[in-house]
């Protein structure tokens, strides 16, 4: 995709928030274009999920201006905003026991009137997200009555099925075994590239972020410390500065994508004994 | 979920004509037995004002002493089920029922200081009843509890239990003691507290019919962002539901609903409980259908228990505690075994 294509989604101005005098995002500029895949990085309590959360309207930010699609977004309507963006929230609970399906076709709700019934289209959008994230197999069991693993497959599937432009993920593959999380991971990157969904992945596995992500933002105290490429920030000065520990990057042969490897610094291993 | 829905309707079916069967043998059983033949004619006259050869005794007995009774146990009784099941739906919490925000202990204080006034000599100015108290207790009641949730701009379900049980829990220590001030005659105060349905009259359903049946309609509405607040707040609003606003329009709503049966027929417990959890259990936890199907079962259960109090029983026994005596051993029954499969926790 030429780059004078691209389009810009989220457009954050000296953006802030924070709960009472406690700031937890502070002066943030950024600007995220349609069709990448942006990985949000830091460590814990750095404002992640703060930020997915200003992303999709359940926080609105105290100072500054955030614009989607150069609208305010507080200017969006919550069904209208629901029908762009979907959230897949890292721990998945459902507390009845509605069946799988039931779950997914919930992705539906913002495309439905009131007293709309799903469509024939509308099944068959749920059938294949289903398919795709392997769960067709488990469509009428109770989510109740599911791993882990499998409710946060449900969860990625009813987020599809929302037909999103965009998909935020908040640590959404971190209670997932290997094999679940990169097919998953996989999947929606196959999305990005071929129907041009953006995506935004709050993410804790720096080498989850060097195969997933194209693009990456660390955050750190509620701070943008940088954002690029995966080539220009994913470096052994920028990972020192943000979580304080020493480590090697490396191109990986085997999976194509640079790799991490950490130790935390000499200097720390006298001070801790 | 074809197969459920189907399921669901085929359940919706049975109990409709379970109902409009009951109605009508309930109608036949009491002191004085009547055919059920002449029970339907006499609805048919009612109805149509087509002539009738019935004894007016049988005619009188029928329409003003059976009757209303008779509709004001299945009214009371399906909107009690309907806002339980709603609340545990909003509230997130399979313990929640129509009296989690102390609806139940508002209209009992009201109920009480009337009684306990009258003791001491007061007389009610005329239009004032027992039950116009009840209801204006509820109203505080449910106004004090949402003042003190809203504090919490999220109304998370945890506010508003919180609230309701604080506020409960003041309401109960005075009607302890309004009880005590009562002295003699306490009885009237239990009597009222543990429900009744016998004092009911025509005047009653033409409040109850516009409310249950208006109340019913707008839960309905919302019946697919129940089932999508299920899933969290968080996941709720990030398909378009606004959980704050959704919360605020069915707890008022129930809350009143509630209000206006339990000025009816005193505080009935249990059915608002346990007949959520048993069609939860029986069609799955699709508020699109347990809601209406809710109130079909909510007015099954008290007509039942109602007719056994009034026909069958050598004495009335106050309804509150047969809801809970043949309510509760069936729950007991089906939560083991919901044990055993290892889905109790819903």
């Amino acid at each position: 995709m030429a780059r004078q294509d691209s389009e810009i989604l989220w457009q954050l101005d000296q953006v802030g928030f924070g709960y009472g005098d406690q700031s937890v995002l502070r002066d943030l500029d950024l600007q995220l274009e349609k069709g990448h895949c942006y990985g949000v990085l830091g460590p814990n309590g750095s404002g992640k999920t703060t930020l997915l959360d200003l992303f999709c309207g359940l926080l609105v930010p105290g100072t500054g201006k955030l614009e989607l699609c150069g609208q305010s977004l507080s200017g969006w309507q919550s069904r209208q905003l629901a029908r762009k963006v979907a959230l897949v929230p890292q721990d998945f609970v459902v507390r009845f026991g509605f069946s799988v399906r039931e779950v997914v076709e919930m992705g539906r709700h913002p495309h439905l009137g009131r007293f709309a019934t799903l469509t024939e289209t509308d099944h068959e959008l749920v059938d294949s997200v289903m398919k795709e994230m392997g769960v067709d197999t488990l469509a009428d069991r109770p989510v109740t009555r599911l791993s882990g693993g499998e409710k946060q497959r449900v969860a990625v599937a009813r987020a599809l099925a929302q037909d999103p432009e965009v998909l935020l993920l908040d640590e959404a593959t971190s209670n997932l075994d290997i094999y679940h999380s990169l097919s998953i991971l996989g999947l929606i990157r196959r999305r990005v590239r071929e129907q041009g969904l953006t995506v935004v992945a709050a993410l804790h596995d720096l080498n989850l972020a060097g195969f997933f992500c194209d693009q990456l933002i660390f955050l750190k105290k509620g701070k943008l410390l940088y954002q690029g490429t995966v080539d220009e920030v994913l470096h052994p000065d920028v990972i020192r500065k943000v979580y304080g520990v020493d480590a090697r990057v490396r191109e990986d042969g085997f999976s194509g994508c640079p790799q991490v490897s950490y130790r935390v610094p000499s200097s720390e291993f006298r001070v801790s004994g | 979920m074809t197969g459920r829905s189907g399921f669901s309707a085929v359940t919706g079916v049975v109990l409709l004509t379970l109902l409009l069967t009951s109605i009508v043998l309930s109608a036949t059983m009491g002191y004085m037995k009547v055919p059920a033949g002449d029970v339907l004619q006499v609805i048919l006259h009612r109805l149509t004002g087509a002539g009738s050869e019935l004894d007016p005794v049988t005619v009188a007995v029928v329409t003003d002493v059976r009757l209303p009774r008779i509709l004001a146990a299945v009214l009371v009784g399906g909107v009690l089920a309907v806002c339980g099941t709603v609340f545990q739906a909003i509230l997130l919490n399979p313990l929640a029922d129509p009296y989690t925000l102390g609806i139940s202990s508002g209209a009992a204080f009201g109920a009480s200081l009337v009684i306990v006034l009258q003791v001491f000599g007061l007389t009610l100015p005329p239009g004032l009843s027992i039950p116009v108290f009840a209801f204006a207790g509820s109203l505080g009641t449910l106004f004090a509890v949402l003042s003190l949730a809203s504090g919490d701009r999220r109304l998370s379900s945890t506010s508003l239990i919180l609230s309701g049980v604080i506020v409960a829990a003041i309401l109960s220590a005075a009607i302890g003691f309004l009880k005590f001030l009562a002295d003699e005659q306490v009885g009237i105060i239990i009597f009222w507290l543990m429900g009744s349905l016998s004092g009911v009259s025509w005047q009653n359903i033409v409040v109850l019919t516009p409310v249950a049946f208006a109340g019913l309609l707008a839960c309905m509405l919302y019946g697919r962002e129940l089932n999508i607040m299920a899933t969290g707040e968080r996941a709720a609003a990030t398909l378009g539901v606004n959980t704050v606003q959704l919360r605020w329009i069915l707890l008022v709503v129930c809350s009143l609903m509630t209000a206006v049966c339990v000025s009816v027929s005193g505080i009935i417990g249990f059915v608002g409980l346990i007949v959520p959890h048993l069609l939860r259990h029986l069609i799955g936890p699709d508020n699109r259908w347990l809601i209406v199907l809710s109130f079909l079962g909510g007015g099954l259960l008290l007509l039942f228990a109602d007719t056994l109090t009034r026909a069958v029983l050598p004495a009335e026994v106050p309804i509150g505690v047969l809801t809970a005596l043949i309510g509760g051993p069936f729950f007991c029954v089906i939560f083991k075994k919901r044990q055993a499969d290892g889905t109790a926790g819903l």
